[in-house]
């Protein structure tokens, strides 16, 4: 069969490192061809490579047999090579035609001509399945909606070959499903596709072919039909990779954490935690399961002392904490991965040493009569960074200047090292690749199996299902339910977490 | 190259373009640039009187650059130096005048009485935008002018009777050395240069050296995991303006009990304040670099007086000059692009 594209040998250097070695990627006319690997394998670097932003120092870029050389976007665009980048390129002021239109915009005189251009853009739509609104502005349609228009504006520019930059990390599991369907109609209408992604589950789902990347290095392209997930976490990773989660039977102990009859506002002063009761007991992981807004990132703030609360009581220990100041609770024996690291995680522009120590700078070792003292600091961000394998090329390099994984790493690392009763995990592995989820699920068992009580909050099903002890079900701030996960399932999670009652689920389910 | 380098290299390359450009000026507009530059580089270092009024220039300088620097580097814009310093300057006169102390501790209270006055002029938007996140950038603009009539005020009222300027302070107050003159053939030289220099050193080791400066910068770069590692966000920002005010503080004793031993109504700013803002700029908001970039203002503005005299060229050049490397310095993602660019090549 006919290849549309053939990269071969492609090598780049950045100074300093390989990022891509001997790479060789082959897309058949007609399907759907994944590139796997883990965050900084070197995906990204080769698709700017093909898409004319870096040039490799070796390899050859076919085109439909033809050797090009693209040394600038705007050849790719010329070869029918389009990309549906992770983070949209678009204009939230400007409407959906305004947007695909904009550059290549078609013109009578000096007016542009609006109408012709939403007419085709309207054709496109149709074509293809994609259900835009041409006139709708940016601004008001949905994320899975925005992806379509980038779609949208490839296909407008005449794109024969879509690469897609992991689309299904902004979209729900619904929206998920629609992506997938759009793309065997282009399939259908003749494109051909690249798709980059860490998700195993699509490839299995809709590739036809996929290539791993290692570390820069090409592992080599399986056909997916004769292969299963684990071997191909296993050729990203370059090691065994567990889905399921091993762990011993918990041994739940005393309550660590009892909240009752907790009201917590949000930021518009609506009531989004309502009236809830929880507790968290030594030596297990408790797992809160719900749909995002009902209520979870309001809790966990409340709990950390980052929101005030209304009403009732949160002890820790049996020692009321409930709007302490964070300092105050984090002495008493917490220890919180926040939901966004970014923002509460990290000071992105202090060395990952320096972040090492965010809640603990002021104690000893690491000052004295309020006197920094850098060789401890810097001595135990090193044990750190070695024990948690945060790769990083010194302790004194910016937080910033490291991958996603390897920042919440280095966050998992300081919060466990603390040892603290309770460990409060909010999506701890979001955005992470199998190996760093892997990981990461590792030292939360590890947590509670040393007796600590864990609080993990999480919106993927599989993690809530793998790692929980007991999973609290919250909808519209309040636990719902509380089911054990070896006796749940995902369907039965699903209802109550859309609001069904446990018994009407337990009727639905037993029909 | 690394980015260290690279800092180093910015100011230097706007400090030449800057002086190209106005090289290019001089020529259009029929002047001798090279006559110009001698002459600037006389009166500024030509001779050792001129070289001790560089430094009794640079000092305030130095200390208006500072105040600016650590409110930048905490995440502040501390655009009200100007007013902290007239206020600085005002408290330390008053001190002089209407205190009898023994000498070395008169003039302490003084300049310690300038950097309270400075401190609490720089907490009312430092509590501002605490409290209800009022930008400090506007507020302190209008503190600069409340501060300028409110000290002529009191200057024409209770510390003169409805005169322009108030008493020369005590003796014992003064920061003024006969030795320094001695040494710099009778300049204004004094001993405010040493407590600039102290100032420095406290900066840099409070800023790098201790928790509370780790807190300071933690909540200058990112006041949410600030608040989530326990630290108290509203009582740093303050904090933040109150030790950036008392620097401007200082700098308004240093002219005070320094340079001139009175204050005057003044019929506008100073300047010294807004010139800190460039000192900052230039010296990339560290310690050393704001002693450099304090040092070539310094010798600008001084060895301007001598442009006039001894090559014909007006001395407002200077100030274009200045304002040009303030414009390449702000302009510094061009020089950046321009190093990478060059350095790139230098690769293949």
């Amino acid at each position: 069969m006919e290849y549309v594209i053939e990269m071969l040998g492609i090598r780049k250097e950045f100074p300093g490192i390989v990022a891509n070695d001997n790479i060789t990627l082959q897309l058949k006319q007609g399907e759907i061809h994944a590139l796997l690997g883990e965050n900084g394998a070197g995906k990204s670097t080769l698709m700017n490579v093909l898409f004319g932003l870096y040039q490799p120092e070796q390899g050859e870029i076919r085109v439909r047999g033809k050797a090009v050389k693209i040394t600038n976007p705007n050849i790719a665009n010329d070869l029918g090579i389009g990309m549906v980048h992770q983070h949209f390129m678009l204009v939230d002021k400007f409407t959906v035609t305004e947007n695909i239109i904009l550059g290549k915009e078609t013109k009578s005189g000096l007016k542009i001509d609006l109408k012709k251009a939403e007419q085709e853009v309207r054709d496109i739509s149709e074509r293809y399945g994609l259900a835009v609104d041409p006139q709708a502005k940016i601004a008001d349609i949905s994320v899975g909606m925005q992806q379509r228009v980038e779609i949208l504006k490839t296909l407008y520019r005449g794109a024969e070959i879509l690469i897609f930059d992991e689309p299904t990390a902004v979209l729900t599991p619904q929206e998920i499903k629609e992506l997938i369907q759009i793309m065997k109609t282009l399939i259908k209408e003749g494109k051909s596709i690249i798709l980059i992604t860490h998700k195993l589950k699509e490839i299995m789902e809709v590739c036809d072919r996929c290539t791993v990347i290692r570390k820069g290095v090409g592992i080599g392209t399986v056909n997916v039909s004769e292969t299963n997930p684990n071997e191909l976490a296993s050729l990203m990773v370059g090691r065994e990779v567990t889905f399921k989660t091993e762990k011993a039977d918990a041994n739940p102990a005393q309550s660590v954490l009892e909240i009752n009859g907790l009201v917590v506002k949000d930021s518009r002063g609506l009531t989004a935690v309502n009236n809830l009761n929880l507790d968290v007991k030594a030596g297990e992981i408790l797992g809160i399961a719900g749909v995002d807004g009902n209520g979870q990132t309001e809790l966990i703030e409340a709990i950390s002392g980052l929101r005030k609360s209304e009403s009732g009581s949160i002890q820790l220990n049996g020692k009321e904490i409930r709007n302490l100041s964070p300092r105050k609770i984090t002495e008493a024996g917490t220890g919180h991965i926040p939901q966004d690291r970014h923002k509460h995680g990290l000071v992105l522009d202090f060395p990952i040493g320096e972040n090492m120590v965010l809640q603990t700078y002021y104690k000893s070792p690491f000052s004295k009569a309020g006197v920094l003292n850098f060789k401890q600091i810097y001595q135990k961000a090193k044990s750190l960074i070695q024990e948690f394998d945060v790769r990083t090329p010194s302790e004194f390099t910016l937080a910033r200047a490291l991958s996603g994984g390897n920042q919440q790493k280095a966050i998992i690392g300081r919060e466990v090292d603390r040892n603290p009763d309770l460990l409060i995990a909010a999506q701890p592995t979001r955005g992470l690749d199998v190996g760093a989820i892997e990981f990461i699920h590792k030292r939360l068992i590890e947590q509670r199996d040393n007796g600590k009580a864990v609080l993990l909050l999480s919106f993927e099903l599989d993690e809530i299902l793998n790692v929980s002890d007991r999973i609290a079900v919250i909808y519209e701030g309040e636990i719902v339910a509380i089911v054990n996960p070896k006796e749940t399932t995902e369907q039965e999670l699903g209802l109550l977490m859309a609001g069904s009652k446990q018994k009407e689920v337990g009727e639905q389910t037993n029909v | 190259m690394s980015n260290r380098v690279k800092n180093i290299i910015v100011p230097i390359m706007a400090v030449i373009l800057g002086m190209l450009v106005g090289t290019i000026i001089m020529i259009v507009t029929g002047y001798d640039a090279l006559a110009a530059f001698t002459a600037l580089w006389n009166g500024a270092f030509g001779e050792i009187y001129y070289t001790g009024e560089v430094i009794r220039q640079v000092t305030p300088l130095i200390l208006a650059g500072l105040s600016v620097a650590f409110a930048f580097r905490t995440g502040l814009f501390n655009i009200g130096v100007e007013g902290q310093l007239i206020v600085g300057w005002l408290a330390a006169v008053w001190v002089g005048v209407a205190f009898d102390l023994p000498p070395v501790i008169h003039t302490l209270v003084a300049v310690i009485a300038a950097g309270v006055a400075g401190a609490l002029w720089a907490f009312i938007p430092g509590l501002l935008k605490a409290k209800f996140r009022v930008h400090e950038v506007i507020v302190t603009i209008m503190l600069n002018y409340t501060a300028l009539h409110v000290t002529n005020y009191i200057i024409r009222t209770v510390l003169s009777e409805k005169s322009d300027r108030t008493e020369m302070i005590k003796d014992t107050a003064t920061l003024r050395s006969s030795f320094l003159e001695g040494l710099t053939d009778y300049s204004r030289l004094h001993w405010g240069i040493v407590i600039a220099l102290i100032a420095v050193f406290i900066m840099w080791f409070l800023l790098e050296k201790t928790t509370r400066g780790y807190e300071l910068r933690s909540v200058g770069f990112n006041q949410h995991a600030s608040h989530y590692a326990g630290m108290n966000v509203d009582k740093n920002i303050i904090l933040s303006m109150v030790i950036s005010g008392a620097f401007a503080g200082l700098a308004g004793a240093m002219e005070g009990l320094g340079t001139f031993g009175y204050a005057s109504i003044k019929g506008g700013f100073t300047g010294v304040g807004f010139d800190g803002i460039a000192v900052a700029l230039l010296g990339g908001n560290g310690p050393i670099g704001v002693i450099l970039a304090a040092l070539l203002f310094g010798a600008l503005k001084v060895g301007a007086l001598n442009m006039p005299l001894e090559a014909g060229v007006p001395n407002e050049l200077v100030d274009i000059i200045i304002a040009l490397i303030v414009f390449f310095v702000a302009a510094s993602y061009m020089i950046r692009l321009f190093i990478d660019r060059i350095s790139k090549k230098g690769v293949k």
